[in-house]
């Protein structure tokens, strides 16, 4: 084995020209330099350190890596960093309100709609989008609202019930996704 | 006098919402790829298009000119450090980097180490093999057969034949079926699957060439003994780092299910990398990687033989398996048993004699013979018994619930010792079958199948009543590298009374933090939010052998509760001391030390604790804290009957699950809530490879199905709405009587969904289907139905 050089910096990617951006993330706006070819997702996990969105799969299959783009949900690992330069995004990070969990953080955790944990922020992020669209759904509309979000530990029903739970709380008086 | 029930809260058998929640619902979770070190560098792997094939050259002047590529490491490089290979846990080894031959698709080449994750990538596509193919056996039957080619020159043997393993009695088994009236037998493929967790497999190694210490932080199920086997391939490797100055840390893992027992090649590439270079270095690996190379689970060739009397009695099974493990035995199993608990294969039934073989053979695939959410190899014998069973009813033209109802092993039976030579601990193999059919009203479902049968429609009804083997082991039987199976509990109650509890096991998912806490709470009368549970750091855990198997209850969980009762012996004499009585006029009851017929002069385990620090009786030594190492006396034997309602779609052949009612006994429950979601996840992990997933090859060793878009994960759409129930039996030999349940139903939901195929198509003669049923499958059965039948 050969080293060509030393090193002790670590920089996100690769040398090459970085453009600059402007974004909204969870609500505070962030400029920062990056690779043009540098994923949403890991600009968030490492540029950022906003590792709650995870990275399941490499073919957009798991949906591990949900977020939402000025509000609508998407895969992290197929948008570009610089495809969200003037736009807002907001992570699991950005749920939360106030310190308050918001209803689907509430739902999850108390219809054990989660386990491992690692497909846990894509799902609620797919269910906060999908409740925004649809604040009274069908066990069958959750189910095909979900479909693109892959979990390996609790069998879904646990999850329907969780977004079930969120959505009767943010259908209660002073309730909001 | 209070008038209310003892109570404490967060103890056993409440739905005590999850500890572990509050980070994951807020994205704070720590798993592999969330850890970064200062200095880190990355490694990515080059990994092999042919299955067979000799390396003749590997170029790395291309990847070395790419920005911020550091080094290309392979298999010649590791040999310099007796690193090229590693051992099984088999007996067998297994290539971290080849020196000059991949054994199969997708097998790792190079690994290129840079100082991005992208520069990495970028340096695995510069890389460039030449590479001469060789001759590829995929087909473990022709494997064995004369002259092909020999997979494992390295071996002396010269054969793909890797082992024989029997157990039973051949000659009685032989001559009673023989005598059987009737017998049946059946052909059965239980194909290669792969667990597939969310979360892929990782590490970060980081060594310490100063203080001569080695971290690895890795996605592991089983820590301590990654940490001994770590201290023995680094002496081996002439890298002596004692035991003591190697730390292995398990962060949150997302999801386990027995892929992260083994050892992985870029495990030990990443860690001789850090080594090498004094840097911390990290290997995530991406899905496909994977799917491809990743340990795979079953690959079972089974031919199974199943007796019975003319009355309908079972009375013999016979059993003959090919294993096909790839190209090397890495099979993650307790050292005794190449075929797992394979054993389990009689099932709930009394038979009188039973005989089962397995052979293993090597084949140009990845290894593997790793757990599917399931102990070892249970899930092959639990889906052979009940796919034989179903096939004995039909030909003894009896009703499967009734045949099942009429064979079991009678709850009075218990403890009961199988043909095998097992002892179940506990059972009420009818109680659970009863309740499935009450809750889904199985005659009135035979009456509308009767009249669906008239108008031509295929409606179907299986079940399933599986007996499980978990928990290992007793030391008597299980090791893991000479290790016993038992596994431990260390337990601190601080002068405030909180405790820290630290475990040898390691969850991924299965709620250890709650759970245990639960049971602390419950033996200590502390609540459960004064309890915080650690697991998955050597420097600070007990030794334990992990979670897998469905162990962590049964051992570690036993541990919990013992260690708790030693605390509570040296506890009681303090609680004495501050009463003022003898300990022999004291006694725990209704989670408090009180004074024998005086039970309002009491004490609290968290005002005792404060003594234990503060004001320890004369000669005693201060501290309230105890260990405790758990050998388990007999494994546990969960059970359940699930019933599954299938309605066919005959134009396409598509399997539509209507209703699927699962029925578990796992012993004493400790958490209903997380029981329930335990079943939920593994009923849709029996569903999986009843209906979707399969790992293919081509005749070539090309892998069919390396990626989510074409290996198929249930979603929430496929996945039908659980009914879930429970009966309670008690193990006999567990402190707390709990058996375990992360696997059963993974276990037993697969042949609940094949037997209800099967019966949906019996107007078309069939008899078997193998797994996964795919809709052309079913397609074929109709047509090649219609055509036997002249229609």
């Amino acid at each position: 084995m050969a080293l060509s050089s030393n090193t002790s910096t670590v920089r996100l990617t690769s040398t090459g020209p970085a453009t600059h951006i402007r974004v909204t993330i969870n609500g505070t706006a962030v400029e920062a330099d990056v690779e043009p070819r540098t994923l949403l997702v890991h600009f968030l996990r490492e540029q950022l350190g906003l590792t709650g969105t995870h990275i399941g799969c490499d073919t957009t299959s798991c949906g591990a890596c949900t977020v939402h783009l000025d509000g609508k949900a998407v895969r992290s690992c197929t948008v570009l960093a610089i495809q969200t330069d003037g736009r807002a995004v907001r992570t699991v990070e950005g749920l939360e309100e106030g310190g308050k969990l918001s209803p689907v953080q509430a739902g999850f955790t108390e219809q054990h709609g989660l386990q491992c944990g690692f497909c846990t922020p894509g799902m609620m992020m797919t269910a906060t989008a999908f409740l925004q669209k649809n604040p009274n759904p069908t066990e069958a509309e959750i189910r095909d609202a979900i479909r693109g979000n892959l979990c390996r530990c609790t069998g879904y029903l646990n999850i329907v019930k969780a977004i079930q739970s969120a959505a009767e709380k943010m259908r209660a008086p002073g309730g909001s996704p | 006098m209070s008038v209310s029930p003892p109570h404490v809260d967060g103890g056993m058998g409440q739905r005590v919402q999850r500890k572990e929640d509050a980070r994951f619902i807020r994205g704070k979770g720590t798993y592999i790829d969330d850890v970064k070190l200062p200095g880190m560098l990355y490694l990515d792997i080059v990994r092999s298009p042919y299955a067979h094939a000799k390396i003749t050259a590997i170029h790395t002047d291309k990847a070395l000119k790419v920005p911020g590529v550091l080094a290309v490491i392979t298999g010649k490089d590791l040999d310099a450090h007796k690193l090229a290979w590693m051992p099984t846990l088999m007996s067998d080894r297994q290539m971290v980097l080849p020196v000059d031959t991949v054994m199969y698709q997708a097998q790792e080449v190079a690994a290129v180490l840079a100082e991005t994750r992208y520069a990495a990538a970028d340096g695995v596509a510069a890389v460039e093999v030449d590479y001469e193919p060789l001759p590829v056996v995929v087909d473990p039957f022709k494997a064995l057969e004369p002259g092909a080619p020999v997979l494992r020159p390295d071996r002396k043997e010269q054969s793909n034949h890797i082992w024989h393993w029997e157990t039973g009695d051949k000659a009685g088994t032989d001559a009673l079926l023989r005598s059987s009236a009737v017998v049946v037998a059946q052909d059965l493929y239980i194909p290669r699957i792969h667990v597939s967790s969310i979360e892929t497999c990782g590490c970060i190694a980081n060594w310490d060439g100063v203080n001569g210490k080695l971290t690895v932080w890795m996605t592991t199920q089983a820590p301590h003994a990654i940490r001994t086997v770590y201290a023995l391939v680094l002496a081996g490797a002439g890298i002596p780092v004692p035991e003591a100055n190697i730390r292995i840390i398990s962060p949150d893992i997302g999801g386990g299910f027995g892929g992260k027992v083994p050892v992985y090649p870029g495990y030990v590439i990443a860690t001789a990398a850090s080594v090498l270079t004094n840097h911390p270095v990290k290997w995530i690996e991406d899905r496909s990687e994977n799917i491809q190379a990743d340990s795979f689970a079953r690959d079972y060739h089974i031919h199974a033989e199943v007796g019975a009397t003319k009355d309908g009695k079972v009375t013999a099974l016979r059993v003959k398996t090919l294993a096909d493990h790839g190209y090397t035995d890495a099979a993650a199993n307790p050292s005794k048993f190449p075929a797992g608990l394979f054993h389990i294969i009689t099932g709930s039934y009394p038979f009188a004699k039973a005989f089962v073989e397995v052979d293993a053979a090597y084949t140009n695939k990845p290894p593997g013979g790793i757990a599917y959410r399931c102990s070892f190899r249970v899930t092959e014998a639990a889906f052979t018994i009940e796919r034989m069973i179903d096939r004995l009813a039909t030909q003894l033209h009896i009703d499967p619930a009734e045949f099942r109802l009429k064979n079991f092993i009678p709850p009075e039976a218990f403890p009961y010792q199988s043909a095998l030579g097992w002892t179940y601990d506990s059972g009420n193999y009818g109680g659970a079958l009863r309740k499935a059919m009450e809750l889904i009203d199985y005659p009135a479902l035979r009456a509308e199948q009767a009249e669906k049968r008239k108008q031509g429609e295929l409606m179907g009804i299986g079940i399933s009543s599986f007996t499980e083997i978990v928990g290992a082991g007793p030391a008597h039987t299980f090791d893991i590298l000479g290790i016993k199976m038992f596994d431990s509990a260390e337990v601190r109650v601080h002068p405030t009374g909180a405790v820290l509890a630290r475990f040898g096991t390691k969850s991924q998912g299965q709620g250890h933090e709650t759970t245990y806490a639960q049971i602390l709470a419950e033996e200590l009368g502390i609540p459960v939010g004064q309890i915080k549970v650690e697991e998955g750091d050597t420097d600070t855990a007990p030794y334990g052998l992990g979670t897998y198997a469905s162990r962590s209850t049964p051992t570690a969980g036993a541990a919990a509760a013992m260690a708790a009762r030693r605390i509570r012996e040296k506890a009681q004499k303090i609680a004495a001391h501050l009463l003022e009585v003898s300990p022999a006029d004291v006694e725990w009851k209704d989670y408090a030390f009180r004074v024998k017929g005086v039970p309002s002069k009491s004490k609290t385990m968290a005002e005792v604790a404060f003594a234990a620090y503060t004001n320890p009786p004369p000669n005693s030594e201060a501290g309230l804290e105890a260990t405790y190492y758990y050998d388990p006396p007999n494994m546990t034997y969960p059970f359940g009957s699930y019933i599954c309602v299938v309605d066919l779609d005959k134009e396409t052949g598509q399997v539509h699950i209507r209703r699927f009612v699962a029925v578990d006994d796992c012993g004493t429950v400790i958490n209903p809530m997380i029981v329930e979601g335990q079943v939920h996840g593994g009923l849709t992990m029996g569903l999986a490879p009843a209906l979707l997933e399969e790992i293919q090859y081509d005749a070539q060793g090309n892998i069919r199905g390396g990626s989510f878009l074409d290996y198929l994960l249930p979603t929430a759409v496929e996945t039908p709405h659980w009914e879930t129930a429970r009966t309670v039996t008690p193990s006999p030999h567990h402190p707390l009587g709990a058996k375990g349940i992360g696997e059963s139903a993974t276990v037993g939901a697969p042949a609940a969904i094949a037997n209800a195929v099967v019966d949906a198509l019996a107007p078309y003669g069939v008899t078997h289907i193998d797994i996964p049923i795919h809709p052309w499958k079913v397609w074929a059965a109709i047509h090649a139905g219609k055509a036997a039948k002249g229609g």
